[in-house]
């Protein structure tokens, strides 16, 4: 493999590392006006459990992103300087979500007062869900197409990158979110929460997968091999499987299965569409590809080095983080004694 | 304006505002480690209560920080699209690296020590701190690093085939003088604004317990007290620094990027030796560098640019001559170059920006420094300054060291246009790497949408920092509360009750443990 293939396959690993980490916490956010019921002290009990969740890990999942879009700048400024600016109105909504979101999280608790604390929530809901629909959409538009003239720059004005597969880029994300944090809930809380969000992963599972499922096939029909249908049948019996074990409440592995889902689609997205990282709706001849778009065989290679040696340690130290945070959390937020 | 200035505009706003948060981020990260360790080594009461106080002042300020700091990795390609292809072998690489071997280790380790209190061994604990300060040093370092490329282009040559600069050489770009020498500087800088924040917040608690009769032998005097002692001798230990760094990145300046040395002197013609400008008088805003007039000290400026009191310092005008003769008297007439297309170049930056800006930067440090002096000889041998000049002064001067920062980073981006990417003038005149700012804009994005995003990034902006200064005020006024005394998971404690009084009710004694991180 060269190092181009190599570098293109690193930042589809990203952006699925991203989607499956980010993905939870989004779903989760989407999800506390959903699963939170009873009166008004007992739904901000509800939605404080499912914060809890994800209070330690959604910054370090939120980084994926910026190492994807890093990654993505590092070793194909040509697909970087393509896809944002084409696309600069969704990449600044996406910005403006992941801004107040991100806010919203720290600033929640900062006050002892209720309409304080449900405004700051129902911002982590809206920007959560925005920010999902947002690089739903941008990732859509990359790998399905872009109005791109020849010298990368696009046509049609700043509204030209509108269209179904921004559209359904957007809806399969956010749909995939909202199962997967539901997922998470279930297999991170005891309680009434974990019971409604099982149950909402489970009426919820088959739906939410089509779109995802209908974007991984779409490039797979468009320019696909035999590997990559494969993938894509992987992904179509995972969604069986996570629904066969959350029917018999095997959480974690209902989780590996939705997990799976994301995992076999992407790679059937990002295998089917290679070498293509920006599909021209104009002339497939203006499509930017890994050829052109990357840097230099030295600057890949440095990156490599590092790469190689960075990313298992900051693997090991995520995994880490999980591990310490593994416990499931109930209501009642436990009063541990301190360690002497 | 079209879309280069809006362009600019917008990247103006957004970083400087991101700078407000950096400093902080990385002065008081230290600090709080510091803290830490010694609570971890004393045991001492004082210490964690310090470390849960500023680490909650660190944590509301970080958020921010990180939350525009997204908005940077994007505008390259959203607002600069042809920069990031021209720069794209060497700049972006730098961003990927940072992203991978310093966020991850920021954010990841935070979120362990905010909830890790009590929940982890108490050594591990303290080691995710330092983590976390690590990363953020190791982030400050590339995106430095990536600047002072751009500030003084090293460790590439041009690629014929493409027209753009092709990395050879990483070492070289990683241990860049320019970057070297700007890192030492931020960072130090950093230290001051953490310092100033300790020195103030300190202050204005003792002077407060002191006119409220309360005890100067319990622990919460010794937790104001301890701040303000730290906070004024790393200001003072800070500026000295900050003053050799500046000095060593003066020197190189002078040799790198002569023109933003220059016009910081408003030094309209060659000198020999050259005075050293204090301040100007007579038309100080004006870009016409021979209407500007100054008091000045013979010599000095000399001894700032050469270390002796002889050598000649270029002037503005003579500089202007040079650059037009080697880069071109205009534009080329090319499209990729815009409205500025066969305009004439002005080699010279704003005047008025960069005489002001560098004397903005260096009289806000001796501020800062002299508030520090002022902190600790009002404080020897255990004495609390009731002054109310002092005290709300220092307290004042709390913004000294944030502005200096910003008008530094205002003056060392804006001394380097008509470039984005400067000419490095130590590799021969053919063999020069460089691009300017006026076709480094993105091409097809029109001024609406730039209109757009600065819109509405700067209201989002100006409305979160309404937010956040409101809330650090609310912390700072309620300074130590009862979650500071024991090392529970968050960072606990809120402002929801007035001094050391009463007790927050049972009902939010859930929130305890919630408090910070989501």
């Amino acid at each position: 493999m060269d190092l181009q293939t190599l570098w293109f396959a690193a930042v589809a690993v990203l952006w699925t590392g991203f989607l499956l980490l980010e993905g939870f916490d989004f779903g989760v956010a989407a999800l506390l006006p959903v699963l939170s019921r009873g009166d008004a002290a007992q739904r901000r009990a509800d939605k404080n459990l499912m914060l809890r969740t994800i209070g330690p890990v959604w910054d370090g999942n939120e980084v994926w992103l910026v190492t994807a879009v890093g990654a993505v700048f590092a070793a194909f400024p040509g697909w970087y300087a393509t896809w944002l600016p084409a696309m600069y109105l969704p990449f600044v909504l996406l910005l403006l979500a992941l801004i107040v979101r991100a806010v919203a999280f720290e600033w929640r608790h900062q006050r002892h007062d209720a309409a304080w604390d449900a405004t700051w929530t129902r911002v982590i809901t809206g920007g959560s869900v925005v920010a999902a629909l947002a690089i739903g959409g941008a990732l859509g538009a990359t790998t399905l197409g872009l109005p791109i003239a020849a010298d990368g720059t696009r046509v049609g004005g700043a509204f030209s990158w509108v269209g179904w597969p921004v559209a359904l880029g957007a809806v399969a994300v956010l749909a995939y979110s909202l199962v997967h944090g539901a997922v998470f809930l279930a297999l991170k809380t005891e309680g009434p929460v974990r019971e409604r969000a099982r149950a909402f992963a489970l009426r919820w599972s088959p739906l939410a997968a089509l779109p995802l499922l209908a974007w991984a096939g779409l490039v797979v029909l468009r320019s696909g091999g035999l590997v990559s249908t494969v993938l894509w049948l992987v992904a179509a019996l995972a969604v069986v499987g996570t629904w066969t074990r959350l029917k018999v409440d095997r959480e974690g592995q209902a989780f590996l299965g939705w997990a799976l889902v994301l995992l076999a689609s992407a790679a059937a997205v990002f295998g089917a569409g290679y070498p293509t990282v920006v599909a021209s709706t104009v002339d497939p001849a203006f499509d930017v590809v890994v050829g052109g778009a990357s840097v230099s065989d030295y600057t890949l290679t440095v990156m490599t080095w590092v790469a190689g040696v960075g990313l298992p340690v900051v693997l090991g130290y995520q995994a880490w983080t999980y591990w310490v945070f593994r416990k499931r959390l109930t209501a009642e937020p436990e009063h541990e004694a301190a360690h002497a | 304006m079209d879309v280069l200035d809006i362009a600019r505009w917008q990247f103006g706003i957004t970083t400087v505002y991101h700078f407000l948060m950096v400093p902080l981020t990385i002065g008081l990260g230290l600090l709080v480690a510091v803290m830490h360790t010694l609570w971890v080594r004393t045991g001492r009461a004082e210490w964690l209560r310090m470390t849960r106080f500023w680490g909650r002042i660190f944590l509301i300020n970080f958020v921010l920080g990180v939350a525009t700091g997204l908005v940077q990795e994007f505008q390259f390609g959203l607002a600069w699209s042809e920069y990031s292809r021209f720069v794209g072998d060497v700049f972006g690489s730098i961003l990927a690296l940072e992203a991978l071997l310093a966020f991850f280790l920021e954010s990841t380790f935070l979120g362990l020590w905010i909830f890790g209190w009590g929940r982890i061994p108490k050594k591990l604990h303290l080691a995710t701190i330092w983590a976390a300060v690590v990363g953020s040093t190791i982030s400050a370092y590339f995106i430095i690093a990536a600047n002072s490329w751009m500030q003084h282009p090293v460790g590439v040559v041009m690629d014929e085939a493409t027209g753009r600069p092709r990395q050879v050489d990483f070492l070289a770009v990683l241990t860049n003088n320019t970057a070297l020498a700007a890192f030492s500087h931020a960072i130090v800088a950093s230290l001051m604004v953490a310092g100033g924040l300790l020195v103030g917040i300190g202050l204005w608690h003792l002077r407060r317990r002191k006119l409220a009769g309360r005890s100067t032998e319990d622990v919460d005097h010794a937790v104001w007290r301890r701040s303000v002692r730290l906070g004024g001798y790393v200001s003072l230990a800070a500026f000295l620094l900050v003053a050799l760094t500046g000095d060593w990145q003066g020197k190189l300046m002078y040799q790198q990027q002569p023109l933003k040395m220059s016009s910081a002197e408003a030094l309209c013609n060659t000198e020999a030796p050259a005075s050293f400008s204090i301040f100007a008088f007579n038309k100080l805003g004006s870009n016409e560098c021979d209407d500007v007039h100054s008091f000045t000290i013979p010599y000095i400026l000399s001894f700032l640019a050469h270390s002796d009191f002889s050598s000649p310092v270029p002037g503005v005008n003579q500089l202007q001559e040079q650059y037009a003769d080697a880069y071109g008297a205009t534009y080329p007439d090319d499209p990729s170059f815009g409205d500025k297309a066969g305009e004439p170049i002005d080699y010279t930056p704003v005047l008025a920006v960069t005489y002001w800006g560098f004397r903005l930067m260096i009289g806000m440090g001796m501020v800062s420094a002299a508030v520090a002096a002022y902190a600790l000889w009002s404080t020897r041998k255990g004495r609390v300054p009731t002054s109310r000049i002092g005290v709300y002064g220092s307290l004042l001067a709390v913004g000294a060291p944030f502005v200096g920062n910003a008008a530094g980073w205002i003056f060392t981006e804006m001394g380097r246009q008509p470039f984005v990417v400067v000419p490095n003038p130590d590799v021969p005149r053919a063999e020069q790497i460089y691009f300017f700012t006026a076709q480094a804009v993105s091409p097809g994005v029109t001024a609406a949408e730039v209109w757009t995003s600065l819109i509405s990034l700067a209201v989002l902006y100006a409305a979160l920092a309404v937010v956040e200064f409101g809330l650090i005020v609310r912390f700072v006024r309620a300074g130590i509360t009862e979650g500071d005394t024991t090392p529970t998971p968050g960072i606990g404690g809120g402002p929801s009750r007035d001094d050391d009084e009463s007790t927050r009710p049972d009902d939010d004694a859930s929130d305890d443990v919630l408090q910070f991180a989501y």
